[in-house]
Order: C-alpha cells, then sequence, then structure tokens
C-alpha cells in the first residue's frame, strides 16, 4: 500500500501511522452534551466503500493527513492535509 | 537418463552432489531433479498422507512430490523443490517424510488403510474422547503426516530485503514477457524484468521452437544480452513475483545464495524485494495439468511439458521407453521431439477420436490410460480403446490434460478469474489488479507468435499511458499453431486417482465431498484439503473443480474456483522477517552515559528501546537491595547523580505556543512565568490520564515540555494531532528533542555546592529557586538548568548538547563521589519517587483519572482542555472508585509485591470481594519496612484501615494498613531548601 503525502510524495505505507475516521477532526463544543461527546469518541460508521480516515505521515514529514479510501478495493482517491480539511470546515 | 546433442547444460563442467548419502554426478545447469533422472533415480519422495513413492511431477517450482531437504545442521532447509534447486559441487539433498528410508518406509501402512482415511477422516474419528486429541491423536498424526523438519538451531544465513522502483514491471521472462521488456524498455521505460527461473526465455528453453529461424534459447540469449545492456533495465533472475498488493506494490523473493554454497562471504541467502510499479506486465505462463486416472502418481508419470523440458533444457530422457497420453495437440510434440532425439515411444496415447496423428510408433486414437502397474516405479500402463483393454510396457508416461494460464496473481487482491471455454481453462479478468495487463500464455494465448505479439502489444499500451512512444520493434517470425483440446479430467474406473498429488486427494475424495454436501468449493477444499498444500492446488485445482462441477451436476465457471492468495509459491519467514530479527527487531537506543555505567558495572534494564542503569555495584555488596539502599542514601543525605535523558523532550515554540499547553494539559501554563516550570497532568479526549511531565519556559513563546520515557512518542504525535487536526490556526510548532540533549538528574542536600564546581556562573536560592530553570553554561558549554525534584530532595536536572553528555556525567559522578555522594540507577530512583509518592505509569497505567490519582483540582475550571468533558463523566469521579493510596505491612509479613490484590481484612480473597491492588512497592531506608502504592476503593477515605493484601502468583500474603500515598516530607520543606 502506497499513500501520496502532499508533502512528500508518494511513499510507502511502513512510514504511516493510521489514527481512524476523520470525524476526530470535529471536536464537540465542551457543552454539547453526553451524545455529541460518546458519538465522537466512541460512535463510528463501518462502510463498505468510501471512508475518510486519518493517518499521520509519522515516518515522514508528521503531517496529519485525511485519506479517502474505499475499504472494499483499497482505493486511494484524494490525501489532504489535516490542516487545510480542518481550516475547510471553520 | 542422458540423451545425446541436448540440452542447455554444461557438460564440461561436471557437478557432483550427494542424495540420501549416495554420490551422484551431473553438470553445470542441471537441477537436482534433472540430475537425479539423468542418474535414473526416479523414487523422490513420499506423499505426505499415504507415504506413497513419489517421483517428480513437473518440471518447476509448481512440484508437488519432489520436495527434499537440502544441506546439513543448522544450514538444512526443508521442503526445497528438486526441480528448482539447481546442483553445485558438495550439495547435500536428503529425502523426507519417509522413515527410515526412502525405499523403505513404515509410514507406508498408511497407504493399506486408506479406505478408512478418507475425506474429512480427521473431523470424523478423533471426536471423542476429547483429552485424547492433545496427548494422543495430534502427536501420533503430525509424526506420520508431515513434510520435512527444521533444524531446531537458530538459523545461521542472512537474509535481506531491499526496495526497487520501476515504470514497468515485467513479470515472467517467456517469449511474451521478453518481447515485452524489450518493447517497454527500447520506448525509453525504467523496466524491471524478473524471471522465478535461473536461465531466462520460459518454454523457449523447453521447447524446439524456432524464431525468426534461430532455436529459441538462442533467441532468448540475444535478447537478454540487449536488455542487460540497456540502463533503464534491471534483470531478476531467479527472483519469483509472489505477491501483489495494493497501489502497485509487489513482494517478489530473490533466491541469491541457494545455488552455490559459499555461505561464509556475507551474501545472504535471499532476497525479499518489494517492487513498486507503474505498470505490470504479467506474463507468467500457463501451467500443464495432470489427468486423473487410477494410480496416475507412479514415480515415472510425469507432465508432457516436463518431459519435454528434461529432453530439451537438461538432454535427460526421464524414461527408456516412454508413453505419451493427452487430450490435445501440444501433448504430440513430445513424441515428435524424443522421436527427433532417438528416444524409443512406447505409445502415443489421445482420447480424441477426430484427430491426424501421424508417426513411427504406435498410435491410440480415442483410448485412455486408466490404470497403471509398477511399485517404485513405473512398468505398465493400461489402456482402454473402442477394441477392448491393453497392457502396454512402459517406464515413464508423458500426460497432457491441457493448460492451466498462471493467474494467480491476479486473484490476490480477491479479483476472480473468468472461464474461457475454448480452451477450458480460467484466464485474468480485466482490471482484476489496478495498473496490470496479461499477456501471452497467462493470458490464454498459447502459440509463440501469439505470446510474442501480444508482449510487444501490451507494452505498446504501457508506453502510451506513461506518454512515451512504442518503438519500431518487428515481430520476430515464430509458428502460430491452434491449440486444439477436448476436455478430459478424470477418467472412469475404480481405485484411487489422485488430483492433488501434494495432499493426497483423489477423484473420490471430491466425490465423497459433494455427497456430505460440500458443494462449495470453499468447503469442498476445506474437507478435503485439495488445494491447501504448499504448491496451492496449482497443478490440482481445475481438474478437481471440474470433477465436483460433474459431481454436482453444475458447469465449471458456475461450481466457481477458490482463491489464490500470496504467496505465489512459499517464502520463507526469514527472507520476510529479513533485519528484524534479534536487534533488529528491539533497536537497541543507549544513553551518552551507556559505556560510563557499563564501566561501573551497572546492569542494564530495558525501557522501552532504551538501556537505564538499575545499580551501581560496589564490592562488598552481595544484593542489588544493598546497592540501591546506599543510592538512595546518597540522595537522602549528600548527592546522587542519575542519567534521566530517556525521558522525552519536546521543543514547542510560537506565539500560541501556550495556549497549546493550555489545551494539552489539565492545568494553565499561560500564567506560568519565563524562567519557570510546572508539574503538569495530560489525559486522554474520554478523561484517562495520558502522560505527566514538567513543562519550562525559556521565553514568552518557547517552552520545553518532557514527557515519561513511554509515552515520548504518543504525546509528541498528541501534540501534532492538537495542533495540525484541531486547532491549525495556531501558530505553533514543535520538534523533539530527546536525542539532542543529554539531562542529567543532580540530587540531594549537597547538589548545589556540586553544581557550583561546574557552572561559570555560580547560583544560590534566590538566583535559582524551586522550580526555576534558564540558560547557564557548564565548564564553558552552554546548557540549560531546571530546579525540578523527582525525589523530594533540593535537586536539578542540568542539561547539555548531546556530545558533551559522557563527560560531563563522568565529571558530576566523580565530584559526587568526592562528596559522599555517586550516581544512582533505576531502582533508587524508583524508591526516591514511591517515598515521595510520585506516579509512574505504574499508575497513570491507562485505565485511571485524575479524580483516582488525587489530581481532580488540577483539571482547571477557567478554561477547555482534552479530556475534560469526558473525565467528568460521574462514573469517572465516584468516590467508590478504586483511588490512589500508599501502604505499610502490619502484620507477621513484612513482604509487599506489585500486582497484589486488596481485600477487607476479614473477606475472602476471591474476586468477588475484590477492592483493589497494588501498583509500586519499594523497601523504603527512610521509612525501613516495605511500603507500596496502590488504589483501593474510596481510597483517601480509607486511611488507617487494615487490610488484606493477597498475591496468588507468588503466594503471598500481607495485612496493610491503608495511608497516604507521600511517605517522606509530606511538606515538601526538603525540595524548596
Ligand atoms: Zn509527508
Amino acid at each position: 500500500m502506497r499513500l501520496d503525502c502532499p508533502m512528500c510524495g508518494s511513499r510507502d505505507r511502513r512510514e504511516f501511522y493510521y489514527q481512524g475516521d476523520a470525524v476526530m477532526l470535529a471536536r464537540p463544543a465542551v457543552d454539547a452534551g453526553e451524545a455529541a461527546w460518546d458519538s465522537y469518541l466512541h460512535l463510528r460508521d463501518n462502510p463498505a466503500g468510501q471512508t475518510r480516515e486519518l493517518w499521520q505521515h509519522e515516518a515522514g514529514c508528521g503531517a496529519w493527513l485525511v485519506v479517502t479510501r474505499d475499504t472494499v478495493t483499497h482505493a486511494v482517491s484524494a490525501v489532504e492535509l489535516a490542516s487545510d480539511v480542518k481550516r475547510a470546515m471553520a | 537418463m542422458r540423451v545425446a546433442g541436448k540440452g542447455l547444460v554444461d557438460r564440461s563442467d561436471t557437478v557432483t552432489f550427494s542424495f540420501d548419502g549416495r554420490s551422484y554426478d551431473g553438470f553445470a545447469g542441471d537441477t537436482v531433479a534433472s540430475a537425479l533422472l539423468a542418474n535414473d533415480v526416479r523414487l523422490m519422495g513420499r506423499s505426505f498422507k499415504y507415504h506413497r513413492p513419489r517421483g517428480v511431477l513437473t518440471a518447476g517450482s509448481e512440484e508437488p512430490n519432489a520436495l527434499v531437504t537440502v544441506g546439513r545442521g543448522a544450514a538444512s532447509e526443508p521442503n526445497v523443490r528438486a526441480t528448482v534447486q539447481e546442483i553445485y559441487d558438495g550439495l547435500q539433498v536428503r529425502s523426507q517424510n519417509a522413515w527410515p528410508s526412502l525405499d523403505f518406509d513404515i509410514m507406508a501402512v498408511n497407504n493399506l488403510v486408506s479406505p478408512f482415511l478418507g475425506a474429512g477422516f480427521y473431523y470424523k474419528t478423533f471426536m471423542w474422547p476429547r483429552k485424547f486429541w492433545e496427548r494422543v491423536y495430534e502427536p501420533v498424526i503430525r509424526r506420520a503426516a508431515g513434510l520435512g523438519g527444521l533444524s531446531g538451531a537458530h538459523n545461521p544465513d542472512s537474509y535481506e530485503r531491499a526496495f526497487a522502483f520501476c515504470d514497468v514491471l515485467v513479470i515472467g521472462a517467456g517469449p511474451a514477457g521478453l518481447m515485452a521488456a524489450l518493447t517497454a524498455a527500447r520506448g525509453g521505460a525504467d523496466v524491471i524484468l524478473a524471471d522465478e527461473d535461473a536461465l531466462m526465455g520460459g518454454r523457449l528453453n523447453a521447447e524446439t521452437y524456432e524464431i525468426n529461424g534461430k532455436l529459441g534459447h538462442v533467441w532468448v540469449a540475444e535478447v537478454v544480452d540487449e536488455l542487460a545492456e540497456m540502463d533503464n533495465v534491471r534483470l531478476m533472475s531467479r527472483t519469483t513475483v509472489t505477491g501483489a498488493y495494493d497501489h502497485g506494490t509487489f513482494g517478489a523473493l530473490e533466491r541469491v545464495g541457494h545455488h552455490h554454497g559459499r555461505r561464509d562471504e556475507g551474501a545472504p541467502l535471499e532476497c525479499f524485494w518489494r517492487i513498486v510499479a507503474k505498470h505490470s506486465i504479467l506474463t507468467g505462463g500457463a501451467l500443464e495439468r495432470p489427468i486423473a486416472f487410477q494410480n496416475n502418481d507412479r514415480p515415472g508419470i510425469m507432465t508432457a511439458a516436463a518431459v519435454r523440458a528434461y529432453l530439451n533444457r537438461w538432454g535427460v530422457s526421464p524414461g527408456k521407453a516412454l508413453t505419451i497420453f493427452g487430450n490435445n495437440d501440444d501433448a504430440h510434440r513430445t513424441a515428435l521431439d524424443l522421436a527427433e532425439a532417438g528416444v524409443r515411444i512406447a505409445a502415443v496415447i489421445d482420447s480424441r477420436t477426430d484427430v491426424d496423428i501421424k508417426g513411427d510408433y504406435p498410435v491410440y486414437r480415442g483410448a485412455q490410460v486408466f490404470n497403471t502397474s509398477g511399485g517404485k516405479a513405473l512398468e505398465s500402463v493400461s489402456i482402454r480403446t473402442i477394441n477392448g483393454v491393453e497392457k502396454i510396457q512402459t517406464d515413464c508416461l508423458a500426460m497432457s490434460g491441457g493448460w492451466n494460464p498462471t493467474v494467480h496473481l491476479t486473484c490476490h487482491m480477491n479479483g476472480r478469474p473468468t472461464w474461457r471455454p475454448d480452451i477450458q481453462a480460467f484466464v485474468p479478468s480485466e482490471g482484476a489488479i489496478p495498473g496490470m495487463v496479461a499477456a501471452g500464455a497467462c493470458n490464454g494465448t498459447f502459440s509463440t507468435h501469439g505470446c510474442l505479439a501480444e508482449g510487444a502489444q501490451v507494452a505498446g499500451k504501457v508506453l502510451g499511458m506513461l506518454g512515451k512512444k512504442q518503438p519500431d520493434l518487428p515481430l520476430p517470425q515464430a509458428e502460430d499453431a491452434p491449440y486444439r483440446m477436448a476436455p478430459l479430467w478424470a477418467i472412469a474406473g475404480k481405485g484411487r486417482a489422485w488430483l492433488d498429488f501434494q495432499n493426497d486427494v483423489s477423484v473420490k475424495d471430491i466425490k465423497q465431498a459433494a455427497v456430505e454436501n460440500f458443494r462449495s468449493v470453499e468447503h469442498m477444499k476445506r474437507y478435503t484439503t485439495q488445494g491447501m498444500a504448499t504448491d496451492q492446488g496449482k497443478n490440482s485445482n481445475v481438474g478437481a473443480l471440474a470433477v465436483l462441477a460433474d459431481a454436482t451436476g453444475r458447469g465449471i465457471p458456475e461450481t466457481g474456483t477458490t482463491t489464490f492468495r500470496p504467496p505465489y509459491s512459499p517464502v520463507s519467514i526469514a527472507a520476510m522477517g529479513a533485519g528484524a530479527q534479534g536487534k533488529g527487531f528491539a533497536p537497541e537506543r543507549f544513553t551518552t552515559s551507556h559505556s560510563a555505567s557499563v564501566e561501573a558495572g551497572a546492569p542494564m534494564i530495558e525501557a522501552g528501546l532504551w538501556y537505564r542503569p538499575s545499580y551501581f555495584p560496589k564490592p562488598g555488596e552481595k544484593t542489588w537491595r544493598q546497592s540501591c539502599d546506599r543510592e538512595v542514601g546518597y540522595v537522602r543525605k549528600a548527592v546522587g547523580i542519575c542519567d534521566v535523558s530517556t525521558l522525552g523532550k519536546i521543543d514547542i515554540q510560537g506565539p500560541d505556543a501556550a495556549a497549546l499547553l493550555d489545551f494539552v494539559y489539565t492545568n494553565m501554563f499561560s500564567t506560568l512565568k519565563v524562567g519557570r516550570v510546572r508539574y503538569g497532568l495530560m489525559l486522554r479526549e474520554d478523561g484517562t490520564v495520558m502522560d505527566d511531565g514538567t513543562c519550562a519556559r525559556l521565553g514568552e513563546t518557547h517552552f520545553v515540555m518532557t514527557t515519561t520515557t513511554a509515552a515520548a512518542g504518543a504525546v509528541m504525535k498528541h501534540l501534532e494531532f492538537v495542533a495540525q487536526c484541531l486547532h491549525p490556526e495556531w501558530r505553533v510548532a514543535m520538534t523533539s528533542v530527546t536525542e539532542q540533549w543529554a539531562q542529567f538528574a543532580v540530587a540531594g542536600p549537597k547538589s548545589r555546592d556540586l553544581l557550583n564546581g561546574v557552572l561559570d556562573t555560580p547560583i544560590d536560592n534566590d538566583s535559582w529557586p524551586f522550580m526555576a530553570c534558564g540558560d547557564m553554561s557548564v565548564l564553558g558549554v552552554k546548557g540549560r538548568l531546571f530546579r525540578i525534584s523527582f525525589s523530594g530532595e533540593h535537586a536539578y536536572e542540568i542539561a547539555v548538547p548531546a556530545r558533551y553528555g559522557e563527560s560531563l556525567f563522568r565529571e558530576l559522578v566523580s565530584r559526587a563521589q568526592g562528596v559522599g555522594g555517586g550516581a544512582y540507577g533505576m531502582e533508587a530512583l524508583n524508591v526516591l519517587r514511591i517515598e515521595k509518592g510520585f506516579i509512574t505509569h505504574s499508575e497513570i497505567h491507562g485505565r485511571t483519572t485524575a479524580f483516582d490519582v488525587g489530581m481532580a483540582g488540577m483539571i482547571s475550571a477557567k478554561k477547555d482542555c482534552i479530556g475534560k468533558v469526558m473525565a467528568g463523566r460521574p462514573g469517572l469521579v465516584a468516590a467508590d472508585r478504586e483511588r490512589l493510596v500508599g501502604m505499610k505491612p502490619v502484620g507477621a509479613v513484612k513482604l509487599l509485591s506489585a500486582g497484589a490484590h486488596i481485600f477487607a481484612k476479614d473477606a475472602e480473597a476471591v474476586r468477588e470481594n475484590d477492592e483493589g491492588y497494588v501498583t509500586s512497592v519499594c523497601f523504603s531506608p527512610e521509612v525501613g519496612t516495605y511500603i507500596g502504592l496502590g488504589f483501593v476503593k474510596n481510597g483517601p477515605e480509607r486511611y488507617g484501615e487494615v487490610m488484606r493484601v493477597v498475591d496468588h502468583l507468588r503466594e503471598l500474603e500481607v495485612e496493610v494498613e491503608i495511608c497516604p500515598p507521600v511517605f517522606f516530607d509530606p511538606e515538601g520543606g526538603r525540595a524548596r531548601g
């Protein structure tokens, strides 16, 4: 498996650390309530198809990445800097 | 026997090797199989289950029968295919799975009781009594049914792994592969051409086909020579592409040293490659399939393609009077080649009636071989014709049931091959592996002309996708015979007709599975073990599928296929794990004081990958406790020196550095003054404690955070996550500087005096009070000084660039020794912190909260922080949670052990009554007894209560009094003094 780091280019999977669903970017407000926090921390979709997930180029530039990947084919359709994605959410 | 004038072996270079202790001669270029056949040795192995005598079935890596053990002692290698192993002088080969000898194998008794050992035998027979399975059945079965064994000794051979990158990976160097590689290379692409064989050329080395009027192997040599001269081509022979993985990544095993006996020159035995290719061209050829009939497994019966390979490539005839049995035109080439070489042909049998066969030998049309006879070698075959039954004396039968394209790699990413009725075989499905195209025989194109044309064509297509032009390359002239065949899978008849030679699966077993309703291919496979041997059913899966289809009244494509998975052929774990054995598996991280500690005789203990001194023994000390107690005394009474460089150090800078720290620590850091240090507690978002440590403010926008040794990596990742994923608007950057700074604790009442001997500007309590920090200069070297304490004593940590670490450590220890102190290790460090109730990851072990460790008050009410919301959940702040306490033994037993559980004084020590557990213990010289830290329900509310501590593992029971976790100087005056 390979990922195209926007900073470093195409690199082997071994250089990356896998975190989990990219919903981690959407941290609820302090007063969002138990349900929102429960969902943020514990509840994850398990799609057969496209998913957005967080990886870190740990053994490279250190950038956190949002990877759009198909869980059935493993095809990666996009790799974005998580900081760009987060800024766009604001 | 050798055939004069045939073969590509070097007859001027005689090679001597041994098989089962007997010496044999062969020629350079021979495999073990070809050399043994040349010496008329045909019995090469015993089958897995029934121990039936077996010879070679094939001439390649798909060989199911002739598995041997190569080498001796620790360097011996089991389950090597005799058809792949090249011979060299001194090579030692042994047969396996036979006892006492290959010729007389006691376990062949299995063959006689075979009616009881059919499909599903294990499942049906050994169900009861249950206890017998582990003690009786399994050991007996494992001894009886097995392949070669490992030596049991450490593997002395070395292995390597390597990466390679290319535009085009061509897999297989037959006519299609060579043409594809040549086209791609001339078109300017970076090409890797990999082939599992020592000699590139594929079937062209095994046939008598001509290309451009020259023998095939001559054309091959010319093309290989041209490719070898090109800078943009890497030729990888003896390299099997074993797996196709995501995004153009391939695994490949290069057999670097198996073909010679030189083991002491540092070269690896094998190299495991990861090849990354923009495009790949699969030109893996095809494998001929056997035909199932009674006793089709006797030594001397092999595929027709194997017979031609032994004849044309190795100059060997596997028999003196050969019979050919097939269902297709291709099989007749065997007779033509043999006849031309002067080998006697006993008969040619074609199952088809409508074929025109000419030859100077007996020919049977519309006939079938239905049985054979002979013991350890074939003696005759029985055939059935329209005129009746006949017996033919023959010592070698070449059989051909048609060809199966080598589709394996195209199935590695879950792709299913496509059935082509015209060739009665599966071919690769388009797009099964992104970026891969198939050409030649593996794509169902069998003529030499077809292979060359298709190889050139797909390479042209790939060049186009790479933005390069297809070169002007004329297509060589070659035969273009059609592939005519009629399906023939299994011959009706009594007895066992073998499909999977390696796992001893017969036609009967497949039918039995169908009868018992294991009709799905995957069920049939698991029930019968069909295709589950190391050849992964390369020779037998399609035949077994046809039998199952027939037994269940379905067509072959409806019946399905099993899944081929990597590796294509077996890969040793040693090769895949190359570089990751021993220290490669767990690299060592050394502090700058490492050699000084080792010189002082300190036993080094692992802390993650780091090595730290346990204690520094002195002459006369008999136990580690004596050393430890002495070192604790240095710190409490004089001064001790300890290397604390392994703690994580993260440099954090930027206008928003303070905001980041406020957000990741529970307590405030934006209020910290420049030149001061503060203790901080860090939570995970779920409210559990992640880590703790100190953080120093060196400037308005510059902090240095320390983490525990264990959590350094995790904290760094966490900080980057917060900065990039949650607050990218913050202007803050961080970098790990753990390795850049050597840092030493200087702890004890005499610490400042000692430091003032080495600091270029002396300090006092006003200039450097408790929790002060800043730049300083030590013996002319610029560094940093932090007045922090992990021992409760007046203490400092001094940091210098790592290159000065060793000399500073030696200097500090030597000065400490001059004033009644010295170096202290991890044991003393642990005692000092337990006496003060300071927590480590023994306490913050991933299940405890700030509330549990008595630090709920450190969660600032004035701000948000990671973990704050979830830490407030009612269940995480309930009074009856297990909370941090101290404990001292008060009964007869004075020993404590970490991991023991805590019960009420009079309660039975069972799980239901469990009230907590012990996390850290030590003997405290200050208190005079063992002391411990642990967690007890309602913790602080139970100070003074006597409880029962039971260690069920060490069978230790102690009465303790629960007390506050700080055993020494609870007011903290000593650290401030
Ligand atoms: Zn990167």
